[in-house]
């Protein structure tokens, strides 16, 4: 088999996922590695949009915040089974990004960043307010997805922690995965084409209102997705999944690992998940570090941390 | 098979098409030239669909174009090589020429590469490279083979000669000319008239947004207003 870029960077997640395990000093870093996997979903997501088709998003944890509450709501209103909800999540995230985008990405500019901020402020206040459906800013209680008590029937004994780092995992390689298929597809070439002229995306026969839409919609499904892991590992959620910081927070991890590559993107999410958890002076001055990483990317590292390290490598190889 | 009558265009309050009437038949190359601002490239973009037209009607293969966006217009086979290349920069030589061809998924895909690469050599080359890295003249070739990978029936040429080396721009007309050979209709629009009447059969002069003469292209070179106003000779 050929070593594609795309085959070698779902090896190096797989070996990853795989390996780390041996290097945890203790079972809390379980923990921590599938809050990795969780926002490196999303962060793909980003990838897809923004890396891809250009587009910004500044309410991205909106759609986190609706696959989060679908897996606390559904369930106990709906008697549905929490893994049904993470795709009922899902398919109204995917509908609700269908509805704003169509007629914002008719537009040309920055316009889908400020709509998307409107509606990741809205949702995020829809949690907190709607006190008798989600019971507000105090959170609600989110229902076992049961895969582990199934695995152990079939013999397969994790801890909690490890199962969810497990499964977290693969549903990362797996939504990596997906993404590079549409990387080098000729929908995925279109996205990119259009990030660089839209007229000249227009010239050879792409339909660029479209794509993007597709793009965003895309993109709003890894958010929910992402949202609904977190809620049903932590069995409990909180309406700051879907706050403004959580949505800023995405971004930054695309923009500092490389927005423009999944693995960087990923690299990025790992970045800034592990910070605050290894340092706690860091949780302190998160929002502030959070702005000071965006500025100093932006201006040194417009690639983003794992493209520009790679470059120079390659250049240090030659 | 292009018929243009009565074609205003404008923008926002500014009229700067006053009712063009312009024809291209099957196999023809005809060119547009004229000074700079005389309205050749928004003619072009109403052809191609990404500027409105606010009156008159273009027609394609008998068909009228009205109401057809611009995407839906290179799978009938009305494609534009826009001006100042707008080529894909990020990404590479030979993903820009797939995108020409973004309308097809047939095997023909990789023959009309191979006839891109043979057109113009140095992309070969250059294929896996990102097209930003490319100079102006290849990055010329790159748009035009884009163009072509399309199929187009007729192929709208806006400026191919724009800011380019003397020795490249014989090289890209001498391609615009063996399209001919290619049964693809030509509508070129130039500044450099001289050398867009030299390979055209029929010619359009544009002055403020009008058509101010016409007619075949080496009449046109002969004629002493057209040498004395164009081709300063």
């Amino acid at each position: 088999m050929k070593m594609t870029p795309k085959l070698a960077t779902l090896l190096i997640l797989a070996a990853l996922v795989l390996l780390a395990p041996f290097l945890f000093p203790s079972n809390f870093y379980y923990r921590v590695g599938a809050l990795i996997f969780v926002n490196s979903i999303a962060v793909t997501g980003i990838v897809i949009l923004t890396g891809y088709a250009g587009q910004i998003s500044l309410g991205h944890a909106g759609f986190a915040g609706i696959g989060a509450y679908a897996c606390a709501l559904a369930p106990a209103h709906f008697g549905i089974h929490p893994a049904l909800a993470v795709v009922l999540g899902a398919a109204i995230s995917a509908l609700l990004a269908w509805l704003v985008g169509r007629p914002i990405l008719r537009l040309k500019g920055y316009y889908l960043g400020v709509a998307t901020l409107g509606l990741g402020i809205l949702i995020s206040m829809m949690l907190n307010n709607e006190r008798q459906l989600t019971r507000g800013p105090d959170g609600i209680e989110v229902p076992e997805l049961g895969l582990r008590a199934l695995l152990k029937g079939w013999g397969l004994d994790l801890t909690n922690g490890q199962f969810w780092y497990y499964f977290c995992g693969l549903c990362m390689i797996l939504g990596a995965w997906l993404a590079l298929n549409l990387h080098n597809s000729p929908s995925g070439r279109a996205l990119r084409a259009l990030h660089g002229s839209e007229v000249a995306a227009r010239t050879v026969g792409v339909d660029v209102a479209r794509m993007k839409l597709q793009a965003f919609v895309i993109s709003a499904v890894y958010a929910s997705v992402s949202g609904s892991l977190l809620a049903l590992q932590n069995k409990f959620i909180t309406p700051d999944v879907a706050g403004f910081m959580h949505s800023i927070e995405m971004v930054t991890m695309a923009v500092l690992g490389g927005v423009g590559s999944v693995l960087g993107a990923i690299f990025g999410a790992a970045i800034l998940t592990l910070l605050p958890q290894v340092l706690t002076v860091f949780a302190e001055y998160e929002q502030l570090v959070l702005g000071l990483v965006m500025m100093l990317v932006m201006i040194f590292l417009r690639e983003g941390l794992l493209p520009s390290i790679l470059r120079k490598l390659r250049r240090k190889g030659e | 098979m292009l018929k243009v009558e009565g074609l205003r265009s404008r923008y926002g309050r500014i009229e700067v098409l006053h009712g063009i009437d312009l024809e291209v038949s099957q196999g023809e190359i005809v060119t547009v030239v004229g000074a700079n601002g005389a309205g050749k490239t928004t003619l072009l973009r109403c052809l191609s669909g990404i500027q409105p037209v606010s009156a008159g009607t273009i027609s394609f293969q008998g068909e009228p174009l009205t109401g057809i966006p611009a995407y839906k217009r290179p799978a009938k086979g009305l494609t534009q090589s826009p001006e100042g290349r707008q080529i894909f920069g990020n990404l590479t030589v030979e993903e820009n020429l797939r995108l020409g061809a973004y309308n097809f998924h047939d095997e023909r895909v990789g023959k009309d590469m191979e006839d891109a690469f043979q057109m113009f050599p140095i992309l070969r080359e250059k294929r896996n490279l990102a097209a930003g890295g490319l100079s102006g003249g290849q990055q010329q070739m790159l748009a035009m083979a884009r163009a072509l990978m399309g199929r187009p029936a007729c192929l709208l040429l806006d400026e191919p000669s724009m800011g380019l080396a003397p020795i490249i721009v014989q090289q890209i007309f001498d391609v615009v000319e063996s399209l001919k050979g290619r049964g693809v209709t030509v509508l070129l629009v130039e500044q450099n008239a001289f050398g867009a009447l030299r390979i055209a059969d029929r010619g359009y002069v544009m002055e403020n947004g009008k058509i101010a003469m016409q007619g075949a292209a080496a009449d046109l070179i002969a004629d002493p207003r057209i040498r004395e106003a164009y081709l300063g000779i």
